[in-house]
């Protein structure tokens, strides 16, 4: 079971960093969702995989780690928030901007953008 | 009254710091006030020094020190021996005269005290250097040293060439400044201690060592850049832009000595070596000549003294190479020397600048006559600087050129040495006759801006006791000097000193025919000029200035290229540079970590979990496939996030999968939202190599991770968890231990984290405030959005649900301390059953009928949490301190009551806000209630 759990969360990061890697924005917010979900399995883990041992005192014999579980449920709502404020910065991009890339500009104009805007500073 | 036994050697550097700032505060009280008061803390130092003098002559080195901070072996500690009170006595004493000096150079129009708080932090540094028992603290001084020569030469900043002149000697000393930190680092680590007692106790293992050849040489990097050493000299004749005083006490007394000090101080654990011999030998012996040289044909006179400055020190460092003791000897005392007649000199070229207007000698000439006392007292410093008997300059000479003999380290070509000292010798004579002559005879003036005259009396006493001490020196040396000289040479060499004599006359031997012939020599070479002259006019002159500035110019140029490649503006790059560098650093450790270790092996696994775990990868594999069809990625992503949360469940971890699932919705409803406002559909444009690329480092990333989880969880658990589990219903009062832990062991953190929501929140309200975005009537296939904006079976059905919604999450709240729930879960069912309303309804529905505001709701979510935490300090409890009873109630039956919940309900109602907030704005953008900014 552990190996296909490791699994899983393989999978998973390798589809979150791919997206990450995208130029546009929505792309990106998908991403970090997708590698939220497997940062959150990942730390989650940590306790090892118990099958019927909640925390919960008196409901079983042996219980499962309660610390990684905490430390998962506080993430799970702070990574809500987090991907909330990257998608509302990138609507708020694309009011600004025009577009919806990461960067902000076409990818070809690079050189022609860059340069006026650094020797102004 | 004894001294010694009010002050510390730390009261030396703390009143000379403090002393820094008494020139500003007394500036107002006049110039001549403010100069006797700046002169204060420099002539208590020095009465101080002065009464240790005794201490330290009969041989005893005086430490003291300071713990500062001893978990990290820092201590401040200091050092009085014989180099060191050597070094002091020249730092204050020439100090104090400079600073009478200065009160004439510099006009009432400038700011003397600035100037002299410069010159006193400078002060400061140097005897901190001298002073220094620690490798560490010394460096820090050090560093101090360059940058007060930075403000010193800078101090008329409105002439380009002193802000050049300043940035190069900074360029250069601070580069050595480095350089000598990791070699001192690697000195500290080889004797293990950074007090310089232990450092010196263990030369032999030093010298031993493999790294002593790389230590040596950053040492030296050192301590050559700040002594001027070929090739690093070029920055001290730019220095000179500096004022006079600066240039008479920084750049040829003191601060430039400093490498030597350094030299001197490191000798014992540093010397004796073929390597040591080499370098410095050959360093010194180049600077000597080059200097001396070149210093024949500056027509500037500051100019000409700072050549000949930079072939002094190179005297001086040639002689702590040649590794005899009576050469180190020689060394200490031409440190002295050079020091009282180098300082008179660049003050009597300060004078003759100040009382003339201009320091060009194919200008002045002939000023014997208009000047004749400040003429008598150059002549004896410039004889001095001559090496002419009967001056102090002579006597050092001679043993100079006495060692010079004795070296047979270069084998069959050890006679280049006396042979090459001679020829400095000449240069030496013949630049300084060209001082004299060209100055003060050699016809008449040629349009000076100025009428010469004598300076002011006062402005003379400065040059006055120098050359008295020139003289006396001369005359009578082991009376004037002798002990301090036996001392200082006896903490540098470490052991009993061989026999010398101070004394004038030593019979005809070679060194006196070596004078006479550097002398003679010196005199035809100034007779003949012109020759020299014009054959040194064929060569193209090179500025140091333009080349360095050409230099520096290229590095930045290069900087900002490097800085271009990484820092690109592409947060794309960022992103592919980080990962490629994270796969980098956690893959090392991986590939030598033992894949022998011990394991458990993996539990039985069971067809539903196969069967789940093949639709999540196929569900994450689909969101990337179909990433740029943007509804149908959002839901294949949905599916993901379902089963991470009934495989929260499946591993006994029901708060999660709750919260997973609440969460699930919630960010599904969010990425729905923003959707209408982003476009619908992405272009494909990465290029295949892009593609490939990314998916090359993702699968990296992706397999490292997967490698590291199966690393730890195969490993048995070693977990501080049984504290929470063995205390949680009896120290906090329930039984679910993940609540327990969320508001009671781990509070303060939970404190936190909602703080975090809530800030999320506000900085997204505050973004979408304003925004002005064009709102599409169409998808992207052109097909109208629906005019049903609020069907009929949603409203009715959600209306309906409302209530049972609430009341689910009130019990989960409730029961939240001791079964699967609490403030996270129940506030996030909350928030749903409310924007379920919003999508029902609509904005225009909600608005009138839930007046709550979400801002003041997570206001009072974090302001409940945080005083229910506060509320333990007064039953006198630490923060956070959960306190809870039991009391049995009619009808309902025994039921606890925990403080814990009280702060879960802040967490409740922080979630909700954050949550609404998030979501509310974002939906009301499409609505006249969107968030304007309120002026």
């Amino acid at each position: 079971m552990e190996t296909l759990y490791v699994v899983c969360v393989g999978v998973m990061t390798f589809c979150g960093v791919f997206l990450c890697l995208r130029g546009r924005t929505f792309s990106v917010v998908v991403g970090l969702t997708m590698l939220s979900y497997a940062v959150n399995l990942f730390l989650f883990s940590s306790g090892r995989l118990n099958l019927n041992g909640a925390a919960i005192l008196g409901m079983s014999e042996s219980y499962a780690d309660p610390l990684p579980q905490a430390l998962v449920l506080t993430a799970i709502v702070i990574g809500f928030a987090m991907i909330a404020f990257v998608v509302i910065l990138s609507i708020r991009a694309r009011a600004d901007l025009g577009n919806d890339l990461v960067d902000g500009r076409d990818p070809p104009d690079t050189d022609k953008l860059v340069k006026p805007i650094r020797s102004k500073l | 009254m004894e001294l010694s036994e009010f002050m510390s050697l730390f009261w030396i550097t703390a009143i000379m710091l403090l002393g820094v700032t008494v020139p500003l505060v007394t500036e107002r009280f006049g110039r001549t006030a403010n100069t006797v008061f700046t002169m204060l803390p420099p002539a208590i130092a020095l009465a101080y020094i002065a009464s240790l003098i005794p201490t330290v002559l009969a041989g005893n080195v005086i430490t003291e020190s300071l713990e500062w901070i001893p978990a990290v072996g820092l201590t401040l500690s200091m050092r009085l021996d014989g180099l060191a009170l050597m070094f002091a006595i020249l730092i204050l004493g020439i100090g104090l005269l400079i600073i009478l000096y200065a009160r004439y150079y510099l006009s009432e129009r400038e700011a003397a005290g600035r100037f002299f708080a410069y010159l006193l932090l400078f002060m400061t540094a140097m005897l901190s250097i001298v002073l220094s028992n620690n490798v560490l603290q010394l460096w820090m001084a050090w560093e101090v040293t360059s940058i007060s020569s930075f403000l010193l030469i800078s101090f008329w900043s409105s002439k380009s060439e002193s802000r050049k002149g300043a940035r190069m000697a900074l360029t250069v000393t601070g580069a050595g400044g480095l350089a000598l930190l990791a070699g001192l680092l690697i000195i500290a680590d080889i004797a293990g201690s950074y007090e310089l007692g232990a450092i010196l106790a263990s030369g032999d293992a030093i010298r031993d060592h493999a790294l002593y050849p790389i230590a040596l040489i950053l040492v030296l990097l050192g301590a050559f850049t700040k002594s001027a050493q070929f090739p690093f000299h070029f920055w001290l004749p730019h220095a000179m832009a500096a004022p006079t005083p600066v240039s008479a006490y920084l750049h040829s007394a003191t601060m430039v000595k400093a490498g030597i000090f350094l030299l001197a101080r490191f000798y014992p654990i540093l010397s004796g070596t073929e390597l040591w011999f080499l370098i410095v030998t050959m360093t010194g012996l180049i600077t000597l000549l080059l200097g001396a040289y070149v210093a024949l044909f500056k027509h500037d006179l500051k100019g000409l003294l700072a050549y000949s400055t930079v072939s002094h020190l190179g005297l001086i460092v040639l002689l702590l190479g040649l590794d005899t003791e009576l050469a180190t000897v020689a060394a200490l005392f031409h440190i002295m020397n050079h020091a009282v007649f180098k300082a008179s000199l660049f003050m009597a070229a300060g004078i003759i600048d100040h009382e003339s207007g201009t320091r060009d000698m194919r200008k002045l000439n002939g000023l014997w006559r208009y000047m004749p006392y400040t003429a008598t007292l150059a002549m004896v410093a410039a004889a001095s600087m001559a090496g002419v008997p009967l001056f102090n300059g002579f006597l050092s000479k001679e043993m100079f050129f006495a060692e010079s003999l004795h070296q047979e380290t270069l084998g069959f070509l050890s006679w280049m040495i006396p042979v090459l000292a001679t020829l400095a010798g000449v240069f030496a004579v013949a630049y300084s006759l060209r001082f004299i002559h060209d100055v003060f005879f050699n016809g008449e003036p040629v349009n000076l801006p100025k009428i010469p005259h004598e300076p002011p009396r006062y402005m003379k006493i400065p040059v006055e006791v120098l050359v008295a001490l020139c003289l006396l020196v001369g005359i009578f040396p082991a009376f004037m000097i002798g002990s301090l000289l036996e001392a200082a040479a006896t903490s540098v060499l470490m052991k009993e000193l061989p026999y010398y004599s101070l004394a004038i006359w030593h019979g005809f031997n070679i060194p006196l025919l070596m004078s006479v012939i550097a002398i003679v020599g010196g005199v035809l070479v100034y007779t003949y000029r012109r020759h020299l002259y014009s054959f040194q006019a064929q060569f193209k002159e090179t500025d140091a200035k333009l080349v360095f500035e050409g230099v520096m110019q290229k590095i930045v140029a290069f900087s900002a290229k490097f800085d271009e490649g990484l820092n690109n503006g592409s947060l794309q790059r960022y992103v592919a540079l980080l990962l490629l560098f994270t796969i980098v650093i956690t893959a090392i450790p991986l590939i030598n970590l033992d894949v022998a270790a011990a394991h458990l092996p993996d539990q039985p696994v069971t067809f539903v979990e196969i069967v789940a775990g093949v639709i999540l990868c196929l569900s994450a594999i689909a969101t990337v496939i179909y990433h740029r069809k943007r509804m149908i990625a959002l839901i294949t992503l949905s599916v993901v996030g379902l089963i991470v949360s009934v495989a929260f469940a499946r591993f006994s971890a029901p708060d999660l999968a709750l919260t997973q699932l609440a969460v699930e919705v919630v960010t599904v409803i969010l990425l729905m939202l923003a959707l209408y406002f982003l476009p619908q559909k992405t272009i494909a444009e990465s290029s295949p190599s892009r593609v490939v690329r990314d998916l090359g480092i993702a699968a990296a990333v992706g397999g490292v991770v997967a490698t590291i989880n199966y690393a730890f969880i195969t490993q048995p658990l070693d977990s501080i968890s049984e504290f929470f589990l063995a205390n949680s219903k009896t120290g906090g009062g329930g039984t679910n231990a993940v609540n327990v832990i969320l508001v009671d062991f781990r509070g303060l953190d939970t404190l936190g984290e909602i703080l975090v929501l809530g800030i999320a929140a506000f900085g997204i309200f505050k973004l979408l405030t304003g925004v002005k975005l064009a709102m599409p009537t169409a998808n992207y296939k052109g097909i109208p959005w629906s005019e049903d904006r609020h069907p009929p079976i949603l409203t009715v059905i959600s209306q309906s649900l409302l209530p049972l919604a609430l009341l689910v999450s009130f019990y989960i709240f409730l029961r939240g301390h001791n079964m699967p729930g609490g403030g996270f879960i129940a506030g996030l069912i909350t928030s749903v059953a409310l924007i379920q309303q919003y999508i029902a309804h609509g904005v225009d529905w909600i608005k009138p009928r839930l007046k709550v505001n979400y801002q003041s709701l997570i206001a009072w979510g974090v302001l409940i949490a945080t005083f229910t935490g506060i509320g333990s300090w007064f039953f006198g409890r630490p923060f956070m301190t959960t306190w809870f009873d039991y009391f049995d109630i009619p009808f309902i039956g025994e039921i606890e009551l925990a403080s814990a919940l009280v702060f879960d309900l802040g967490v409740y109602l922080t979630v909700v806000g954050a949550t609404l907030l998030i979501l509310a704005s974002l939906g009301k953008l499409t609505s006249v209630h969107r968030p304007v900014a309120e002026e």
